[in-house]
C-alpha cells in the first residue's frame, strides 16, 4: 500500500459554513507531505479530522486502508497509538516535566519497566537534543523547546505517522532550523510518513517532498516543490510570493469610500 | 411592533432551546464520566490527589467560616434568646440551625467558590492549551484521565468538609456562648443532646451535602469542559460555574428541605 | 505537585479528621447513645385515641428512657390503635399490670408513651399486652366537655369545672426534663 492515508472528496460543515468542499488528498508512505494556505482555511481541521476527531459530512478518510470514521472506539484508539501529532501549542502537560511527559503514553499503554522507560524516554529526548532538559517543567521551557519536547512525547511509541500542526509558526531563526532539521531527519532516519500543516511557505517547501495548497475548502494546486514554485496563477502565485492583493482581496468588503466619507453617519 | 414582539419570542424560544441543548450536553457528559469509571488500579491515586486538591486544601476556608459562622449565630441567638428567657436553648438552637441547614449550604457555596471554580479553569486551560487533544490523540481517554477523578474526589469530598464544618461551627457557638457570655456548659451541651436527633438533623445535612457535592462539581466539570479555549472564555466559564452552583444549591436546598421536613 | 504518598498521607488525615467529627456529632451533639437498636421486647397497647403519637415516639418510666414505639396501627375489629412498644432488655422487670398513658413533652411539645408501675409480681414479656391505658388528651374534647358542663350546670359548675381542670393539668403536666 502505498498512500497511508487517503482523504476522498472531504466535505466538512463548521455551523454551516463549509470548510472543505470536495477535497482529495494523498499521503505517500515514508515522505514529507506538506498541507499548506492561508489562514483560517481549516488546516488544523483537517488534522483533526484525519485523527478522527471530527466526523466528515461528506466523503471518506482512509489510514492503512481503514475508513477511520466507521472504526470502533477501540479500533479507534488502537490506531491512534500508530499516530503522533504535535499541536501549535505543544500541549505539554503543565504539572508533569519534561521526562514524565515523554513517559507518559509509554506509561500508558506499555507494560514497560521503569528501567526500559527511563531509556526510552531518554533516547527520544536525545534525539530532539533535549536530554539535559529533563527535570524541568514545561513552564520553565522556551517555546520552541516546548515544542521539541512535545515532538519527543509524539515519537514515543515509534507511530508510523507523524502530524505537524503549523510547527513554524512564532519561531526565532535558530528555533525554525532546529525544527525544520528534525522534521527531515526523523522522518528518513524512523521511516515516518509525516504531514506538515504550515503557511511558513519557505521552510515547508525545503524539507516536503510533496505539496498541497488548499484554499476556499478546495485543494487549488499540488506537486513537488519545485513545481509548486513555478507557479504564476492567481491565488496559488499570491499565495506563495506573498502579495498583499490579488484573488485574496486586501480590503474587506465595505461601501464606497464615498458613501461613508461623505454621507454622513455611517450604516 | 408586532416585529418587535415576534422577535423577543424567538429570542425567548431560541434561549429556550439553546438551555436544553446545554442541559442535555451536560447529562451527556455526567453520563459518560460516570459510567466510565477510572480503571481502579491507575485511577484510585488520580481520584486520591483529586481529593486532596479540593479538599484537603479546602480546609482553611472551611473550619475559618464554620467557627466565625458558628459564633456569629450563638451571638445573635442569645440576644434574642434572652429576651424570651430561653437562653438555655441555645445549644438547640445552633446545633440546628448548623446541622440543618448552614453546614451543607455554606460548606457548599464555600466549595463552588474555592474548589469548583479552580476545577473549571484547570479544565478549561487544558483545554485551551490542547493539552485534552494530546491526551486524545495519544489514545487516552481525557474523560477518565482528567474529568472523571476531579467528579469522584468532589463527591467524596463534599460531605466530609460539611462534617467538619459543622462541628467546628458548634464549637465556634459554645466558646461563645459558654466561655464568653457565661452560659451553663452542662445545659448547653444536655439540651442540645435531646433536641438534636442523628438521623433526621445530622444525616439529612449530610444526605443534602452529597446531592450539593454532586451538582456542584458537575456543573465545575461541565463548564471548564465546553469553554471557548481563550482567556476571555474560560473567565466567563469560571463566573458560570460559581453563579450557576449557587442557584442550583439554593434550590436544591430548597427543595431536598421540603422533603425532609415531611419526614422520609 | 506533591508526591504520592505524601498526598495519601494528608488525605487520610483528612477521612480520620471527618469520621472524629461525625462520631463526635453522633454523640455529644446528638446524644445518639447507640446506633444500633437495643435489644428489646416487644410489647403491645390498645388506645382509644393516640393524638399526635408517632412511630420512634419514646417510651418513658419515671421520666427516664426505656425504649421506644416501633409501630401504630389500627385494629380492624375493635377499632382501636394498636401500638407496638420496643422496650430495652436491660427493664425485664415492669409488672404487667402497670398503666401506660400518652403524655405530651411541655406544654406544647410531641406526645410520648409513660409506663406508670402497679404491684403485679408477674413482669412484662415478648408479646405481652397492658391493658390499662389512658388515651391521649385531645384539647378540643376537654374543651368542649368544659363548656358543656358549664352551660349545662346550675348545680356545681365550680367543682366540675375544678376537676376536670385538675385532671387536664395532671395529664399535662409531666414536664420534659
Amino acid at each position: 500500500m502505498n498512500n497511508l492515508v487517503e482523504i476522498n472528496n472531504l466535505h466538512f460543515l463548521r455551523n454551516n459554513r463549509p470548510i472543505f468542499q470536495g477535497v482529495d488528498i494523498m499521503i505517500p508512505r515514508g515522505k514529507v507531505t506538506a498541507i499548506m494556505g492561508p489562514s483560517g482555511t481549516g488546516k488544523t481541521t483537517l488534522l483533526r479530522l484525519i485523527g478522527a476527531q471530527l466526523q466528515p459530512s461528506q466523503g471518506q478518510i482512509l489510514v492503512a486502508g481503514e475508513n477511520i470514521h466507521l472504526l470502533s472506539r477501540h479500533a479507534l484508539y488502537q490506531l491512534r497509538k500508530q499516530m503522533g501529532m504535535l499541536f501549535q501549542t505543544g500541549g505539554l502537560f503543565t504539572h508533569l516535566n519534561v521526562f514524565e511527559n515523554v513517559a507518559f503514553p509509554l506509561r500508558e499503554h506499555t507494560k514497560l519497566s521503569d528501567a526500559m522507560i527511563q531509556t526510552l524516554v531518554l533516547t527520544r529526548l536525545e534525539m530532539v537534543g533535549l536530554r539535559g532538559a529533563h527535570l524541568l517543567m514545561p513552564s520553565e521551557l522556551s517555546g520552541g523547546m516546548a515544542r521539541r519536547v512535545a515532538l519527543a512525547r509524539a515519537i514515543a511509541l515509534d507511530p508510523q505517522l507523524i502530524m505537524y500542526d503549523e510547527p513554524f509558526s512564532g519561531q526565532d531563526p535558530i528555533s525554525m532550523g532546529v525544527l525544520v532539521k528534525l522534521i527531515r531527519t526523523l522522518n528518513d532516519a524512523l521511516g515516518l510518513t509525516s504531514i506538515i500543516v504550515s503557511h511558513d511557505v519557505a521552510e515547508t517547501l525545503d524539507i516536503a517532498d510533496y505539496v498541497y495548497v488548499i484554499a476556499n475548502g478546495k485543494v487549488i494546486g499540488q506537486g513537488t516543490p519545485e513545481a509548486i514554485r513555478g507557479e504564476n496563477t492567481g491565488q496559488l502565485k499570491q499565495f506563495l510570493e506573498g502579495l498583499p492583493d490579488g484573488p485574496v482581496p486586501f480590503h474587506y468588503p465595505a461601501n464606497s469610500l464615498d458613501h461613508d466619507l461623505l454621507e454622513g453617519a455611517i450604516s | 411592533m408586532i416585529t418587535c414582539i415576534i422577535n423577543s419570542i424567538t429570542a425567548l424560544g431560541r434561549f429556550g432551546i439553546d438551555t436544553l441543548q446545554e442541559l442535555g450536553k451536560a447529562g451527556t457528559l455526567l453520563f459518560r464520566v460516570v459510567f466510565r469509571l477510572p480503571d481502579v488500579r491507575k485511577g484510585f491515586p488520580l481520584v486520591m490527589q483529586q481529593v486532596y486538591a479540593e479538599g484537603v486544601l479546602s480546609l482553611l476556608i472551611i473550619i475559618v467560616s464554620g467557627v466565625f459562622i458558628g459564633m456569629v449565630v450563638a451571638l445573635q441567638g442569645y440576644h434574642t434568646l434572652v429576651k424570651f428567657g430561653a437562653a438555655q436553648q441555645l445549644g438547640p438552637l445552633v446545633a440546628l440551625s448548623v446541622t440543618r441547614e448552614l453546614g451543607p449550604v455554606v460548606t457548599a457555596l464555600l466549595f463552588a467558590g474555592r474548589a469548583g471554580s479552580a476545577i473549571t479553569a484547570e479544565i478549561g486551560l487544558m483545554k485551551a492549551t490542547d493539552q485534552l487533544s494530546s491526551m486524545e490523540m495519544m489514545a487516552v481517554d481525557p474523560l477518565q484521565r482528567v474529568i472523571s477523578p476531579r467528579l469522584w474526589g468532589g463527591f467524596i469530598s463534599m460531605p466530609l468538609l460539611t462534617i467538619i464544618f459543622n462541628l467546628v461551627a458548634i464549637y465556634g457557638a459554645y466558646l461563645v456562648g459558654v466561655k464568653w457570655l457565661g452560659l451553663d456548659a452542662g445545659a448547653f451541651w444536655s439540651n442540645m443532646q435531646s433536641s438534636v436527633d442523628f438521623h433526621s438533623d445530622v444525616m439529612n445535612g449530610i444526605i443534602k451535602s452529597v446531592v450539593f457535592g454532586l451538582v456542584v462539581i458537575w456543573i465545575s466539570v461541565y463548564q471548564g469542559y465546553e469553554t471557548a479555549p481563550t482567556s476571555a472564555g474560560i473567565a466567563g466559564a469560571t463566573t458560570r460555574t460559581v453563579v450557576y452552583s449557587s442557584l442550583a444549591i439554593l434550590g436544591l436546598d430548597f427543595v431536598l428541605t421540603a422533603m425532609m421536613i415531611g419526614g422520609w | 505537585m506533591l508526591s504520592q504518598r505524601t498526598i495519601d498521607t494528608f488525605v487520610g488525615l483528612f477521612l480520620l479528621a471527618a469520621i472524629g467529627a461525625l462520631l463526635v456529632l453522633a454523640f455529644k451533639v446528638s446524644g445518639l447513645t447507640s446506633f444500633f437498636k437495643p435489644a428489646g421486647y416487644v410489647v403491645t397497647a390498645q388506645f382509644d385515641d393516640i393524638g399526635q403519637l408517632k412511630v420512634r415516639s419514646p417510651v418513658k418510666m419515671g421520666g427516664v428512657l426505656i425504649g421506644e414505639i416501633s409501630s401504630i396501627s389500627l385494629d380492624p375489629t375493635s377499632f382501636k390503635a394498636v401500638v407496638t412498644l420496643n422496650i430495652d432488655k436491660k427493664f425485664d422487670a415492669i409488672p404487667d399490670d402497670s398503666s401506660i398513658t400518652i403524655l405530651t413533652a411541655g406544654l406544647l411539645g410531641d406526645n410520648y408513651v409513660a409506663i406508670t408501675p402497679m404491684y403485679s409480681q408477674t413482669y412484662l414479656k415478648q408479646g405481652s399486652n397492658i391493658q390499662d391505658t389512658h388515651s391521649a388528651m385531645i384539647l378540643e374534647k376537654l374543651i368542649g366537655q368544659l363548656i358543656y358542663k358549664l352551660g349545662n350546670s346550675g348545680a356545681t359548675p365550680a367543682a366540675t369545672t375544678t376537676t376536670t381542670t385538675t385532671d387536664a393539668t395532671n395529664k399535662v403536666g409531666a414536664k420534659h426534663e
